[in-house]
């Protein structure tokens, strides 16, 4: 038998690094942001535009426009585009949610003023040809009819529906009409209401000089103005207490379990206790929720829990899929450690297990030029400021187990989550109401 | 040939690579950049689902979740909490020629991860108890990314058995239930003794470490696990196919139809120059929308919603020795278009074979390619894992780094040769017939 040998202690640590940021806000209204970040001769680009809308079929229109965006340009045909981002080494891509549009780009650093070059040709003269904008049209309405035979989507949209019925943020995929009632002329209209400087956010991050960079980016986008006109969007409802949700999918071996509630904006004061409560019920492999439902009871494979941000309100949400046959116990447990939550303090071991956790992953995420350009672009997306990465440790460190009890009472008790269930309900309901009431989609 | 100037506009990196052998045979690649207070650690296994034994499908899967378990010195769940309360994160992967375990972590618990690594190489603690809760759990990992999901395994699960005849190379890595139902904590014990040996290892570590220090440390934690001999690598080696080979599978789940085509490609560790003319090949046929296959099947003919073309089993093309494959897999809505989706890649491939490339295609497909390696080394656990893997596989960790200089050396003529080479009697055909609703 060999002696036991202790874990070594943690060594010092470091100093966080500084973050030197360069801004300037452009005639146009564009805000830029560049940090420098020498560590591979590569740049990243960050252009985010606000897109919400509560205009009818807005989710579909703007779909088919990320779909199509890339396809044209008055100087380039789409096999142009697609030649001169290989020459740079670089890529663009285009990602879409109810609040905003991202435009993603790298490249090699010295090809900067090129990939600059590229993204004002899309956003000043995407052309939407009717041939290309058909053909990615018959794409997306395919790549929709896939999505939707995935367990998942389907949880995700029956979750959001359930969180926030009839506001934009309950539609969280098109309608397969809606895409084909789409046409390039409503998606060039599109385009020139939203696709405008004014209140929109580019970062750039990389292996670059910030005051060259700045001037590069101000000549590239000069051509580029305008002000986006989005129309009024409701407020977002708080989420109401309902009954589990039950969607049928006859044979599943699986249930897709989901639950979501309201949660704090980052700029919430209380923000940093519930980013740590979540953390200690489901938020990391070290929870409750995942060593009870994974690593004791066998019941999942990836449960987890996290805090999303949306521009008009903040929530939790919930995700495992579990064995049908289990799918009530693993509710029960679910519960439980919810429960265990909302009603009595976490240890003082778990507390700082979480407070550890959210300060080395926040420098980790920080730690490459495409995960801190991704996370500038949320950051200032959100109205927050760069300053808020550099305290956000000093306010994770100062958090307390009373203020994590307080918001765990507040938010992560069961009445305060409404759930989904994908799965084979001839299996799953009857055990299920048991428990909880149950409605049947 | 190409011409110098060419090769002089694509930057070049560099990293210092230190090296080291520890007694008991362990390999050590150090990789210090003192510029970000983040540390990787990354120890690759010479071992992976190519040779788990009949009757034990997915075992060397299962053998990695319970490499998670506890160990000499920690209980069950202690490895992930001393990485997570140290403010890293951990994870594992089981391929076909390595299984590989790494963290990323701040730079002040660099020695506490290497305990963690060293603990579970000196001894994991596999017990009835855990080795049952990890079947379900890795059952569950089947269900969610198989069967409960359409296109589950397609092609990764569907391809090998009809491309390969041999067991290491054809069967289902996942593992059947019925295997990892009989998987037993003896099993277990022999698959660490044959295959979990220091000198059948790689450790690689990056970031924000001094190298001296570093070789220090790592003495300490695992200069005192035993020597133990390197276990013989058969030959997974398989005779060319004389004709091309078809079959079938229905996916009950999945709303449309859809195709693999995997061919049997050159020996990496053989011709690297030929292997890397068909990892470029692979670019210049899927990779963005001026790339071969996007523009004749997406674009102009419309036949398919995505066509991808790629190497090795999950699309890293240097991760497998030999023999590998490069994969062509597409969706489409009809399920009568099957023979036109082929005869259509059959064309394109044609075409290049025929008629070579055109000017300057070459040239920006090697640039995106290099590009993309500049960035996925950007990231300092990225580095330990691609030291480690290029030092386990090749014998030498700097190889990622002279990918561009490699890469430089392709000509026209190598991209034509490597398309003619992807031929109809050397390569097996899957179709996904879907069964599910529209």
């Amino acid at each position: 038998m060999t002696a036991l040998l202790s874990v070594p202690a943690l060594a010092r640590p470091a100093r966080p690094m500084k973050l030197a940021s360069t801004e300037r806000v452009l005639a146009s209204g564009l805000r830029v942001m560049v940090v420098r970040r020498p560590s591979v001769p590569m740049v990243e680009i960050r252009l985010r535009m606000p897109f919400l809308s509560a205009r009818s079929r807005h989710l579909a229109k703007a779909a088919l426009l990320s779909d199509s965006i890339l396809t044209g340009t008055a100087n380039l045909d789409r096999a142009g585009i697609a030649m001169a981002l290989q020459e740079l080494g670089g890529d663009i891509s285009i990602g879409l949610d109810a609040d905003r549009l991202l435009l993603s780009g790298s490249g090699l650093s010295s090809r900067l003023p090129d990939l600059l070059g590229l993204l004002a040709d899309v956003v000043t003269s995407a052309s939407y040809n009717s041939s290309e904008v058909s053909g990615e049209r018959e794409r997306l309405v395919e790549r929709i009819t896939i999505m939707r035979s995935q367990p998942g989507v389907i949880a995700n949209e029956a979750l959001a529906a359930r969180m926030a019925p009839g506001h934009p943020y309950g539609t969280s995929l098109p309608q397969i009409d809606d895409v084909v009632a789409s046409t390039a002329a409503q998606l060039r209209k599109l385009h020139a209401e939203l696709v405008r400087p004014h209140d929109a956010v580019l970062v750039i991050v990389g292996d670059l000089s910030a005051s060259k960079a700045l001037d590069q980016a101000e000549r590239a986008l000069s051509g580029w103005t305008g002000t986006a006109s989005a129309g009024s969007v409701p407020a977002l409802p708080e989420v109401e207490a309902l009954p589990l949700l039950v969607v049928n999918r006859p044979g599943s071996v699986q249930t897709s379990l989901r639950f979501g509630g309201d949660a704090l904006p980052r700029s919430d004061e209380r923000y940093p206790a519930l980013q740590l409560a979540n953390l200690a019920f489901g938020g990391y492999f070290s929870s409750r929720w995942v060593e009870n439902i994974r690593e004791d009871k066998g019941f999942t494979y990836s449960p987890r829990s996290s805090i999303d941000h949306a521009q008009l309100g903040s929530s939790v949400s919930l995700s495992a899929d579990v064995a049908t046959e289990v799918t009530a116990p693993a509710l029960l447990e679910t519960m439980y450690e919810l429960g265990r939550m909302a009603t009595l303090p976490i240890t003082d071991t778990e507390l700082e297990s979480v407070r550890q956790y959210a300060i080395g992953t926040l420098a980790l995420s920080t730690s490459t030029q495409a995960g801190l350009a991704s996370t500038l672009s949320t950051l200032l997306g959100s109205g927050m400021d760069v300053e808020w990465l550099a305290s956000h440790p000093a306010r994770l460190a100062e958090v307390t187990a009373e203020q994590v009890a307080d918001v765990s009472a507040e938010f992560l008790a069961p009445q305060r989550l409404v759930g989904v269930a994908v799965g084979d309900a001839e299996a799953i309901v009857d055990p299920l109401s048991r428990l909880t009431a149950v409605d049947v989609a | 040939m190409p011409s110098k100037a060419r090769t002089a506009v694509l930057p070049s990196l560099s990293f210092e690579l230190v090296h080291h052998t520890l007694s008991n045979g362990l390999r050590v690649v150090i990789a210090p950049d003192r510029r970000s207070p983040v540390v990787g650690i990354a120890v690759y296994y010479d071992v992976g689902f190519r040779s788990e034994p009949e009757g034990r499908t997915g075992f060397a899967h299962l053998f990695e979740h319970l490499m998670f378990q506890g160990s000499v010195n920690l209980e069950k769940l202690e490895h992930f909490r001393y990485v997570q309360s140290s403010g890293g994160m951990f994870n594992g992967s089981t391929h076909l020629d390595y299984t590989n375990y790494f963290e990323s972590l701040p730079a002040h618990a660099f020695e506490r991860g290497l305990f963690l690594e060293a603990d579970r190489m000196r001894s994991p603690r596999i017990t009835e108890e855990n080795m049952a809760n990890q079947i379900s759990v890795v059952k569950e990992e089947i269900r969610v990314n198989v069967l409960n999901r359409p296109y589950g395994g397609f092609p990764w699960l569907v391809l090998p058995p009809v491309l390969y005849d041999t067991f290491p190379n054809a069967h289902n890595g996942y593992g059947g239930f019925e295997d990892l139902s009989n998987a037993t904590v003896d099993d277990a014990a022999a698959f660490f003794n044959s295959f979990y040996a220091p000198a059948n290892a790689v450790l690689s570590v990056a970031g924000d470490i001094d190298p001296d220090s570093a070789i220090e440390l790592i003495e300490r934690h695992f200069g005192g696990i035993k020597r133990r001999k390197k276990p013989l690598r058969p030959d997974f080696a398989e005779p060319p196919l004389v004709s091309e080979r078809r079959d079938s599978v229905t996916d009950a789940l999945a709303p449309m139809p859809a195709v693999a085509l995997g061919y049997r490609v050159p020996d990496p560790g053989a011709d690297l120059h030929v292997y890397l003319s068909t990892v470029l090949l692979a670019e210049i046929l899927s990779d963005g929308d001026a790339s071969r296959l996007q523009r004749g099947l997406v674009q102009s003919k419309r036949l398919v919603t995505d066509i991808n073309a790629y190497l090795g089993t999950f699309g890293d093309p240097l991760e497998e020795r030999d023999p590998t494959r490069l994969n062509i897999t597409a969706h489409y809505p009809d399920l009568g278009s099957t023979e036109a989706v082929i005869t259509a890649v059959d064309e394109e491939l044609a075409r290049l074979a025929n008629d070579g490339t055109e000017p300057g295609e070459v040239e920006r497909v090697r640039t995106k390619l290099v590009a993309t390696v500049f960035r996925e080394l950007d990231q300092v656990l990225n580095r330990s894992l691609e030291f480690a893997k290029f030092e386990l596989l090749f014998g030498d960790a700097g190889l990622i780094t002279e990918l561009p200089r490699l890469l430089a050396d392709i000509t026209d003529a190598d991209i034509r040769a490597a398309a003619a080479a992807l031929r109809p009697d050397n390569r097996a055909v899957v179709e996904l017939i879907p069964g599910g609703a529209r």
